[in-house]
């Protein structure tokens, strides 16, 4: 059925679709939190208020929340240019991967962050917490569940992206997908490809809930 | 009885262990008084201007329990708050030992903080840490080493009678002792000043017993101020030395706990007392009368304490002399108690034909007829 050149090419385009999706992942980590804790701590009645900033940010964040990310891909092709180097292969996909995913997790963490109880945040300031102690004692590892269970939904939702990687050439299992169950009719190829992702979506989907459910339960 | 041991018990302890407290920290009891000046807070809400707080000014003395009560929406968890500042005053001042704290800067505000300890009524534990991770967390964000982190979070846990419990997460404790991790993390930073917002409301009343006997105790070893806010005229009763009751976001009485217990002169003071009141025996109410029938008849007569007169029973059956007939003094109900060593309460007494009520006017502080009822119905 599977021909041991098509059996590489899918080991290969697996390989690819977990370097686009962690490497992406880990920058909308990165990038994500702080920014979601720019957006609660700066509101008015945040810890650090900036209203106008966090308006700013706000409609930012909304605006790259708007966009498409088949569109997002195309239209950051000159800003890939210059990060990557180069606007083919996993490395440029990279880019638009971790720019559509940031704001996305941003926005999620950001829910969390602000379901932590106000009076956690009263009592930290009560005994001696300064902001940045509050952030970081209080907010963080309240918010840690509700953070890790929104990360596996963008981890998720990144794996699905990443099939649009194949328009710039990246690779990845979602292109295999189209450009052999798709365009050259081979259902095979395709069903084993959807195989593979559910697989893949339903580890990321378990060991996120396997650690938000230690976290919930202590 | 409880109270009276209790206020005894009280005496001989701060007297014992005072120089021992004084030996480990000297400053401590001096420090630790509050004065509102001219305090006021007002909102803005979308009704308008709220008005929470006008025209407060009250001394806290250093080493007392405080109690400050009033309904809900009086105004004072805004006042309590106003002390370490998780409020800010719109008018007048509060000093701690002195010090104007509207001028503090974030340095300053959490060294105030660290000299303010605070109890919430729904404990505000970390649920991300364990007992001891949240009691460590002042200490550890002033920056103290592991060492002494250690040695002291063991000392507050062991005060608060939750030695063992450290590796123990809030969610698995009771409602006692989630309280008691909340008092000993806003005790290992040795405050001089521990204010407690309706600590003790979320809580069974059996276990709100426990959690007073234990801030009292920890009033008398460590010789800090407590200022607590309540609903409940029961929790100022149990521990409070002096209390104001608030009232519209103003002051409506204050005094030595005794006198307003004994006699509150503010309807919001009575309103809070009501709770704790029994009013008069259903029974009795059917068959009272206002003027005297048969000859049988007994008078009833209530005898109010307010804290100058201690009820004398043998003075009272002596004045009440060889009236003729059965139950020439009779004690119907009593509703007594010793509040800071002073008797407050009241008496009602059924008096038999032929003695005098006004005889009983000199051994209360306060002498009522209620009526008349006919003692052969009895």
């Amino acid at each position: 059925m599977l021909t041991p050149q098509m059996i590489d090419r899918l080991q290969q385009a697996f390989w690819d679709t977990v370097l686009m999706v962690s490497v992406s992942a880990g920058i909308a980590v990165l990038v994500g939190i702080p920014l979601a804790v720019f957006l609660v701590t700066s509101g008015p009645g945040g810890i650090f208020p900036a209203p106008r900033l966090n308006r700013i940010v706000g409609t930012v964040v909304n605006g790259f929340r708007a966009v498409p990310f088949i569109v997002l891909l195309v239209a950051l092709i000159p800003f890939t240019r210059l990060v990557a180097g180069t606007t083919i292969g996993v490395w440029a996909a990279i880019v638009p991967l971790a720019v559509s995913a940031t704001p996305f997790f941003a926005r999620i963490a950001e829910v969390s962050l602000r379901e932590v109880d106000s009076g956690l945040i009263e009592a930290a300031q009560s005994i001696g917490c300064r902001r940045l102690d509050i952030v970081r004692h209080v907010l963080l590892p309240e918010a840690l569940p509700g953070i890790i269970g929104g990360f596996t939904i963008t981890v998720v939702t990144m794996i699905g992206a990443s099939a649009m990687a194949g328009a710039v050439g990246a690779g990845g299992l979602g292109d295999v997908a189209i450009r052999y169950g798709y365009q050259r009719f081979d259902t095979t190829v395709m069903l084993v490809v959807i195989a593979i992702l559910i697989l893949l979506v339903s580890a990321v989907q378990f060991t996120g809930d396997y650690a938000v459910r230690r976290l919930r339960a202590r | 009885m409880t109270g009276l041991a209790a206020n005894l018990g009280r005496r001989s302890a701060v007297t014992e262990l005072a120089p021992a407290a004084a030996a480990a920290t000297p400053a401590l009891r001096k420090a630790g008084t509050v004065r509102f000046e001219a305090l006021g807070k007002s909102y803005a809400s979308s009704a308008g201007q709220v008005q929470a707080l006008a025209g407060i000014d009250l001394d806290i003395r250093a080493g007392e329990i405080f109690g400050i009560i009033g309904r809900s929406g009086a105004g004072k968890s805004s006042l309590l708050r106003t002390i370490n500042r998780l409020e800010r005053p719109s008018t007048g001042r509060v000093l701690v030992d002195g010090e104007d704290i509207a001028a503090l800067d974030e340095a300053g505000l959490v060294a105030l903080r660290r000299r303010v300890g605070m109890v919430f009524q729904h404990f505000n534990l970390l649920s991300a840490k364990t007992v001891r991770g949240n009691v460590a967390l002042p200490l550890r964000v002033a920056g103290l080493p592991g060492g002494e982190i250690a040695r002291r979070v063991d000392q507050a846990l062991e005060l608060v009678g939750l030695t063992g419990k450290g590796d123990t997460y809030p969610s698995r404790l009771s409602g006692g002792q989630k309280q008691r991790v909340g008092i000993a993390r806003a005790l290992v930073s040795r405050p001089e000043i521990l204010l407690c917002d309706e600590a003790t409301s979320a809580l069974d009343p059996e276990t709100t017993v426990s959690i007073l006997r234990l801030l009292r105790n920890i009033n008398r070893r460590l010789g800090l101020t407590v200022v607590l806010i309540t609903h409940e005229m029961s929790v100022i009763r149990e521990i409070c030395d002096r209390v104001v009751v608030l009232e519209a976001g103003r002051i409506a009485e204050q005094g030595p706990v005794w006198q307003v217990f004994g006699a509150p002169n503010h309807a919001a003071t009575q309103a809070l007392l009501q709770p704790l009141q029994h009013g008069l025996p259903e029974d009795l109410v059917q068959r009272l009368r206002d003027k005297r029938h048969g000859a049988g008849d007994e008078t009833l007569v209530e005898l109010s304490f307010l804290g100058r007169n201690a009820p004398d029973l043998g003075q009272l059956a002596a004045v009440t002399g060889q009236g003729a007939g059965r139950g020439r003094l009779r004690l119907v109900s009593s509703q007594l108690e010793r509040i800071q060593g002073h008797s407050i309460g009241k008496l009602l007494v059924a008096l038999g034909p032929g003695v005098a009520p006004e005889a009983l006017a000199p051994l209360a502080d306060q002498t009522r007829i209620l009526g008349y009822v006919d003692a052969s119905d009895d």
